[in-house]
């Protein structure tokens, strides 16, 4: 820590010719506000700011995994990406996968929220419940389910096969449905707590008076549910939606660990595909620091696009 | 609320308990299946430590790699507190040039995920003599860390009254001595917000060592992951779920203790974001 609180020249050292006691006691905060910011500058600088560069040279070149930057390959790099037979599939799934996690996701955290915003014992109990798998990691999580998904030790085949969906051992993850859904299933289940607690921040917010006036004006639950709570929440729904799009847009752990992008490449995601193109089929480097940018850009407009329409809808 | 307070009290148990049972099964389901002779055979005959033996014997072993992940969590969880008390500290109390740029520039990390970063990162490491190590990977998950980590400080700083570190300055110690001796305990519930959540990230992240390390330098998560692939790709589903039952007891024993913490600083985290 200490060797890293270097403090930097700043500004404050060309202060003008016979400098009051206020103005030097001035610059001394802001040196030693400096100082405090250093680490951070250093940190985000060597480990952000020089990384970003590093991707947009390397996606510009001709950079193997083994032999190391070979020279410039600027536009073919970016034409061999869109024009990989995997890309525009690993688009497709990855919208597909973004629109029914967030879809899924939003609608059982709001409706966990709605189960557990009271305070009561049990109610208490019922949180930590639907928290707990937030615990684990994705990792470990997807692990878990793969064995539960396991026609040889997981229940999950036998019960299918009970309940009538399928006959004998079956391999949940082998069919292109079966992978997508036990993936999606994963998901809810690790991350609907989170969005639970997410979500209940905004219930909390919204006064009892208000719930207290529409009774009083005789509305329906259902019409308090999408006259009241919806439009009150709109904040929190949309911190929500932008968290779980982004999370959803950059999944990796769980298909890398579930599927591998199968079965033949029917849930490829756009980063297990960046992986795929640096250390399995191409080992190309260059080619998966274009698909890096591409996923990058588009991401960064989603995030503008949606903290746009996060800020307009918390000016209402 | 409104909506289900309709429910009559017999329904709502049923339901909400069934819920319950549903989150809780699959972690219930691995603990079993990880004392089990035979994970996942219809009852369990018998009961034993015999998967955790075989994690333990698995090439480099389980203590190996379990140290791999304290070191990686260890330095994540050290820089990541270090660098945002004295970030927030900073942007909390002082005015300097290029203080909101740098903010936001800190806060942009979350724009631009470390998933599309790894590749060169990989590169730069080894540039910084840092390729294949654990350092590295500590690092690297303490930077994706600091927009949050950033964020909570700085509003934990800001929560704190002026006038109790300016009497400090007056008797004439200085800024670091006031940070030392007087804030730090006053931020002392984000600080903890932000360790628990560093360390949760850290002790499970998967991607970053799979694209960061290899060989015996991996941690936990990445070497099941591998497990799964040994011999001739048959699966020690047993031993697999006894690492992730070692892995998820630290992180379900910190979040029970910790509960009110995380509740508290997510909630404040998220009201004022």
């Amino acid at each position: 820590m200490t060797t890293l609180a270097t403090p930097r020249p700043g500004s404050s050292a060309t202060a003008a010719p016979g400098p009051g006691p206020q103005r030097r006691r001035r610059d001394r905060r802001a040196l030693a506000g400096w100082a405090y910011a250093s680490p951070t500058a250093a940190l985000v600088l060597v480990f952000f700011v020089v990384p970003i560069g590093l991707v947009l040279l390397m996606s510009g070149s001709d950079w193997n995994l083994l032999g190391g930057n070979q020279g410039t390959n600027f536009p073919e790099n970016f034409t061999a990406v869109l024009e990989h037979r995997m890309f525009w599939p690993a688009v497709g799934f990855t919208l597909k996968y973004t629109v029914i996690a967030t879809l899924l996701l939003i609608a059982l955290g709001l409706g966990l929220a709605m189960l557990v915003q009271e305070s009561t014992r049990w109610r208490g109990l019922l949180r930590t419940a639907f928290l707990l798998p937030t615990a684990l990691g994705l990792a470990s999580a997807s692990l878990l389910f793969y064995a539960l998904y396991s026609p040889q030790v997981g229940p999950v085949s036998g019960l299918l096969d009970r309940l009538g969906f399928a006959e004998g051992q079956v391999s949940v993850l082998g069919s292109a449905d079966g992978a997508l859904w036990g993936t999606v299933l994963l998901v809810v289940w690790r991350f609907a707590g989170f969005y639970m607690l997410l979500l209940l921040v905004g219930l909390q917010g919204i006064p009892h008076e208000v719930y207290e006036a529409a009774r009083m004006d005789g509305a329906k639950p259902f019409q308090v549910f999408t006259r009241i709570t919806v439009p009150l929440l709109r904040p929190s729904l949309a911190l929500s939606t932008i968290m779980c799009v982004t999370g959803s847009l950059l999944a990796f752990d769980q298909f890398y660990i579930l599927t591998k992008g199968g079965p033949d490449g029917s849930t490829m995601t756009l980063v297990q595909l960046v992986y795929n193109l640096a250390f399995e089929s191409k080992r190309d480097l260059g080619m998966a620091a274009a698909l890096s940018v591409v996923v990058l850009l588009a991401l960064v407009a989603v995030n503008v696009v949606q903290l746009r329409a996060l800020r307009g809808s918390s000016a209402d | 609320m409104q909506s289900f307070r309709a429910l009559s009290r017999t329904p709502f148990y049923v339901l909400t308990g069934g819920l319950a049972v549903l989150f809780l099964y699959p972690l219930i389901w691995t603990a079993i299946s990880s004392v089990s002779p035979q994970p996942g055979s219809a009852q369990v005959d018998g009961f034993g430590f015999g998967n955790y033996a075989t994690l333990a014997t698995y090439q480099a072993g389980l203590p190996h790699y379990l140290a791999n992940s304290l070191v990686i969590s260890a330095v994540a969880v050290v820089l990541t507190i270090v660098v945002s008390t004295l970030g927030g500290y900073a942007f909390a109390r002082f005015r300097f040039p290029g203080k909101d740029a740098l903010f936001l520039l800190t806060l942009s990390i979350l724009m631009v995920p470390y998933a599309t970063l790894l590749i060169p990162l990989m590169i730069w490491l080894k540039q910084l003599g840092l390729g294949n190590s654990l350092v590295g990977v500590g690092i690297v998950l303490a930077v994706f860390q600091l927009p949050f980590a950033m964020f909570m400080m700085r509003i934990s700083f800001e929560a704190v009254p002026k006038e109790i570190e300016e009497a400090a300055l007056v008797d004439g110690c200085g800024t670091f001595t006031a940070l030392r001796r007087i804030l730090l305990f006053a931020v002392k519930p984000g600080l903890i917000t932000v360790g628990l959540f560093a360390f949760l990230a850290a002790w499970n992240d998967f991607m970053v060592p799979l694209f960061l390390v290899g060989g015996d330098d991996q941690p936990l998560p990445l070497a099941l992951v591998n497990l799964r692939q040994q011999v001739m790709g048959v699966i020690d589903y047993g031993a697999t779920q006894a690492g992730v039952v070692v892995l998820t007891i630290p992180c379900v024993v910190l979040f029970l203790a910790l509960q009110r913490h995380y509740v508290n600083g997510f909630m404040s985290g998220a009201l004022k974001g």
